[in-house]
Formats: C-alpha cells, structure tokens, sequence
C-alpha cells in the first residue's frame, strides 16, 4: 500500500476526543484518534467490543448521541471541510449521500412497515430530488447491482421476506442508492452466514473496485481483516494502539495486545497437526473507560510490563514505513 | 484423550426431528419442518466430536434432541449403554445426570436473578447428588476448576463479564459430574480475546475428567482445534464426517469445500486464496428438493444429484461422504478447480 498523497486524500481525522458522560465519572471513550482515508481504500478498524471502533464511525456520521456524549475535540475533515464544523442541515446533506454506513444487524436497521423499495427511494428522494417514481425505478437498478434475483418483485416486498444475506444487500442498496465516497462498514457480515458473508465480501469488492469508493471496515476478526483491507488500524480502550499496511501487521505486529489479537484465535489450516498446543490467552477483559489510570491501558493485561508502563501512556512510535505502534517496548528497543 | 474401545459413550441411529408448522386445521395437508432427517453418529468416551454447519443446518435441534429437549419422531439415541430417547420420569431424570449442556448466550442462559454459587448448586440439589452437606464444598471447589474465586459465589450474573458467566454455565454444566457434555456455540458469543479462554478452559476439564463434548460449531477454525471427529451438516443431514486431520487435509463434500473455502483466515497460507461462492441461500427445510439436498446450490451437480439422494459412503477409513460425484477411488468433484487463482467453475 503506497503512502496516500494529499490530493487522493478523502477524510483525514487529527486527535479526536470524544467523551461521555457516565454514572461512574467522564469516559474518554476516544482519545487523540488520527488517521486518514483515501480514495479507494479499504481501511480496517480492529479490536474487542468496547475499544471505540463503532464509535469512531458514529463520530464520522455526526451520530454521537449527545448527551450523554460529547465531541470534546479534534478535527475530522472530509474533502477540505471540518465536519464538526459543520451545521446539521449540512451533515444532513453529507450522511447517506457522500458518506453512507451499514449496520451489523440487517434485521434491526431496516424498518418493518416499509416496503424495500420504499426504504431505497427515501434516501434518492430526500438527496438527489428525484420524484418517488424515478427513485423507485433507480431502486431497482441497485437491486441488479446488489445482485438481488427479481429486483421488480423485490421492491414491493417486506424485510421479513427476506432472507439475512438479501436484507444485508438491501442495507448496501441503501448505502450506495447516491453514490456515496465512503461507506462505513461496521461488522456487515457478524450475523450473517460464512457462505453468504463470502458473497457479500464479493460484492463490497466489486463495488470498491467499480467506484472506486473508500471503505471503513470494522470488525474483530483477523481474518476479515486480512482478507478485506489494505491498511489497519488496532483500536484499545479508546485509542489507536498500532497502525499498519495489513501485511505488514499480520507478519509484524508490534503491540503486545495485537499479537495477542492475531494468536489468541484458532486459524483453520489444511494440514492440522496431530498435537494442538494450547490458545494464546489475553487475560482479563477492557478496562471500563471511567477507570483508566495515567498509565497504557493495556498494563493490566500484558504480558510485558514493566515499571514504566504504570507511570505513563506510551505515545506511536515508527516501527518501519507506515507502521506505528504505541508501547513502551518499542522506545527500549527490545521488542516482544 | 484416549478412545476406550468397546461401546462408544453416545450412540445416535437414524435421528429425526421434525416439526409440524403453518396453519394447522382439520382440511389442512400438514406441513413439516424437517429439522433433523435421518442423523446417525458414535462418540466414543472422552473424546469431542463436533457438528458444524449453517444456520438451519439442524445442528443446534440435533443437541437439543440429545438433551431431550427437542421432541424426537424417530430414531434412537443411547447414552452410556441406556435407551436415552426412551426414557422417561425416573429414569429419564437419572440420564440427565449423565448429560448437560453449555448454552451460546451466557447473557441469557443465568438468571439474573440468582446469585452465581446458587446457579452452580442448583443441579446438585435437584438432582439428589452427593450429600446435601458436601455440597457448599463442591461448589466453591467447581468454581476454582473453571478459574472464578470462591468468594464469587455470592455475586449475580450481571456483576461478571461475558468470559465469566460461561465459566459459570460450565461449573453449572459440571457440577452433577455429567459424562457427556454438549456445548452449543459455547464462544459465539464471546469477544475474540475472550474465546481462547474459554476453549482452553474446555481442553484442560476434559483432561482431568475424561470428559465426552458433543461441540455445534458454526465455526471451522474452532471445531479444527477442539474436535477430534466431525460431521458437517446441511438441513438436517450429515453429508460428511471424518477425523479432524482427514476432514481438513481432503474435504470431499463439495459443500465442505466451499464452506472452508469461504472462511476468512488470517493465516498466511491461506491469504489470497479464492473463495468459492455459492449462489443464494440454503433452501427451506419444508419443502425439500428430492435427490440431493445441496443440489440446487452445487456447482457440480448433474441429473442423478437431483433425482436420487446420494448414499453415504466410507472413502478413507473412518471418512464417510454423501455425494454422488465423489468417485470410489477419492477423488472429489471440485479436485480439478484452483483455489490460488482463476475462477471457481467446474
């Protein structure tokens, strides 16, 4: 993956800050998150529930729900323009139309009385003012572009008579129906079927590729990640703990917590061996966010820690072109 | 993990679930579910055989059926030497001693309204086992095999993280010293970190105990560590099954070849590789297809597939497939498809 150069460069994020408000205190649930996206890439956003991967998109979307949350910070600009800058007419004009996002759960995100077609129209309607007639028959190219079998009889059908593979293609009808510059994937295949996530992973290529569209892919599984993405972000607690081009991450990872998140998980192969050793463990769990101490977040878990790692937060260290990671390892120059 | 020879510990013969379903009336045809058609299997003592598949698959009625929990229209199951899909009252209470179960959701399968040591404590007391005085020992001891403190016993479910109430539901699952346990997508559920744990937590009580895991899977790279034979299930049928080694080194179903070909891998041998797809979705498990259940999806399939459905049939020792275009000698359809590169059609 070459170094983005400015001029393909869509989205760029710089120290982001984004805090709640909880029973238990403030909850920096992101903290100084910086990364850039450019035209055509697939960019992952790996890590545990709760380390801020979700969070992050809904930040990009303008959907941090508010209160209990709060943009404290940081600046995220997309083609020149700071959105959080930006009015809510304006993000309005943006979500759905430039940057588009699809759900995890095709069976929540789509609205039960509301025909498929109906739901497609809505966003072409409301972004491109066409009339409902015009954005029904553009429905249904995009259903032929979803590669949805009788798109004509589909559009008049309910999300219940839908199969979860068709209902996650309908979501990505939706996301693409203006021809978005990014679309946010977050976990688009996590209840979906390992055949039919093969299918829609196709498609999401097909369409990256057609479109050269960029696309933010967030997951917890490796193996999507090495299948799916050109450059990683690994997220904990908050913050962007290390960032790769993919290869490099998968041969080379530097935090601690993302060799633990690349061994800890069983990897299918054609020649099993005989004897099995035992699983990598990460033990413990996230810390809450309200109780993170000046140190790295993942002190408590690590397997390398040191004296230092208690005092203080490690800040990204270069560990080779495009690559960083955020540990004290890397500054004692003795890696793990 | 030896196999002790003589009687395996679970025997299933021609299992069948079906369920009546739609409108039910006087002039009404009945329609059925037929969730589980037909499976037969042998797990010998202490040993984990798997069943993976896709949603639909039957998988997860098959465990229910061996827990009794799912009606059964035909077919036998035996546990330890005894007539499990028999029995009844008595009889039936003292095999389910014998066999317990790890749920998927450990979000919802405590109650929440229990504190943890009274869930674990639970099965001794209805069960009748060992004496009621010996029992608050053998909680607390159940709860330092499955690696929680003692003193968390007086805690409810909401107060543990997700790793740790399936901890909770595996010393519930241990505690009437059980010789088969079935695990339901025991780390579906789970955070990535978290799975490994739990699946080694697994390993280490079937060593000590020599415990027996009927384990349902959906997921190829966990079933390939923990199982040592598996059957890979398509609505309601075993089309194949095989030890952990021969299953994975020459999958012969091509619906097994497919569903590897389709897992994500991180793996760096596996990187790049093409993945296989199959068109749509598995078809309803009412109204199904005579022939071969996978026909309409197979990219191999010729006349015979649809008209006759396939025998099962032993091509390595101990490898059995139900596929028409597996050759004698074994040599599967998809042999003469790349995976590296070009694409996927016969």
């Amino acid at each position: 993956m070459p170094a983005a150069d400015d001029s393909s460069t869509l989205l760029e994020v710089r120290n982001l800050q984004v805090d709640f408000r909880t029973r238990h205190g403030i909850a920096h649930v992101l903290d100084g998150i910086e990364f850039s996206l450019s035209k055509g890439e697939i960019l992952g956003i790996v890590g545990e529930s709760g380390c801020g991967k979700s969070m992050t998109a809904l930040a990009i979307m303008g959907l941090i729900p508010s209160p209990p949350g709060k943009v404290a910070g940081g600046e995220i600009v997309y083609r020149g323009e700071n959105l959080l800058k930006a009015s809510k007419e304006r993000m309005r004009r943006i979500r759905g139309n430039r940057i588009s996002m699809i759900f995890q759960e095709p069976m929540t995100a789509l609205n039960p009385v509301f025909t498929v077609g109906d739901q497609i129209a809505e966003s072409i309607v409301l972004h491109q003012g066409l009339t409902r007639r015009a954005a029904l028959d553009r429905a249904v190219e995009l259903l032929r572009e979803v590669h949805i079998p009788a798109p004509e009889r589909r559009i008049g059908e309910y999300p219940h008579q839908l199969s979860g593979g068709m209902r996650q293609r309908i979501m990505i009808a939706i996301a693409l129906a203006c021809e978005p510059d990014i679309l946010i994937a977050d976990e688009p295949t996590t209840a979906l079927d390992v055949t039919v996530q093969a299918q829609v992973f196709d498609l999401l290529l097909e369409l990256q590729q057609d479109r050269d569209m960029a696309i933010v892919m967030i997951t917890h599984d490796m193996g999507v990640i090495a299948e799916m993405t050109g450059r990683v972000l690994v997220m904990y607690a908050g913050r962007i703990i290390e960032t790769a081009a993919v290869d490099d991450l998968l041969q080379n990872p530097q935090h601690p917590y993302t060799r633990g998140l690349i061994a800890c998980v069983p990897q299918l192969s054609d020649e099993p061996e005989a004897e099995r050793a035992a699983l990598m463990e990460i033990p413990g769990v996230v810390p809450p966010l309200t109780e993170l101490g000046v140190g790295c977040a993942f002190e408590p878990r690590c397997g390398f820690r040191m004296p230092v790692c208690v005092q203080s937060r490690p800040s990204p260290v270069a560990a080779g072109a495009g690559h960083s990671a955020a540990c004290w390892l890397m500054e004692e120059g003795d890696r793990p | 993990m030896s196999a002790s020879a003589g009687q395996p510990l679970l025997k299933v013969r021609d299992l069948k679930v079906h369920f009546r379903t739609g409108s039910k009336g006087p002039f009404r045809k009945p329609t059925f579910v037929h969730a589980v058609d037909g499976v037969s299997f042998d797990v010998p003592k202490g040993t984990t055989f798997g069943i993976v598949g896709e949603s639909g698959s039957g998988k997860s009625t098959t465990a229910l059926a061996i827990m009794r929990l799912a009606p059964i229209t035909g077919g036998t199951i035996d546990l330890a030497g005894a007539r499990l899909s028999e029995a009844e009252g008595n009889e039936l209470l003292a095999l389910r001693r014998k066999a317990q179960i790890i749920f998927q959701d450990p979000y919802s399968s405590l109650s929440p309204r229990m504190r943890a040591g009274a869930i674990v404590r639970e099965p001794l007391d209805l069960m009748d086992v060992g004496a009621p005085e010996d029992r608050d020992r053998r909680v607390a001891d159940l709860f330092g095999k499955v690696g929680l403190r003692a003193e968390q016993q007086a805690l409810f479910p909401h107060q543990f993280s997700g790793g740790q109430r399936q901890r909770i539901g595996v010393a519930r699952a241990l505690a009437s010293q059980p010789d088969l346990i079935v695990c339901d997508e025991p780390v579906s559920a789970l955070d990535v970190a978290i799975q490994a744990q739990i699946l080694n937590l697994l390993r280490a009580l079937q060593r000590e105990f020599e415990l027996t895991y009927l384990f349902i899977s959906h997921d190829l790279a966990v079933v390939q560590y923990i199982c040592d034979e598996i059957a890979v299930m398509y609505l309601g049928e075993i089309v194949e099954q095989a030890d952990r080694i021969s299953l994975f080194k020459r999958p012969l179903h091509p619906y097994t070849w497919a569903l590897l070909s389709a897992v994500p891998s991180a793996a760096s041998k596996r990187r790049g590789r093409r993945r296989v797809s199959l068109e749509g979705d598995p078809p309803s498990p009412i109204d199904l297809p005579p022939g071969c259940r996978f026909a309409g999806r197979c990219p191999f399939a010729e006349d015979i597939c649809r008209a006759e459905a396939p025998a099962r049939r032993e091509i390595f020792p101990k490898h059995w497939v139900s596929c028409h275009r597996v050759g004698d000698d074994g040599v599967p359809p998809h042999r003469t498809v790349p995976l590296s590169n070009g694409p996927a059609e016969p």
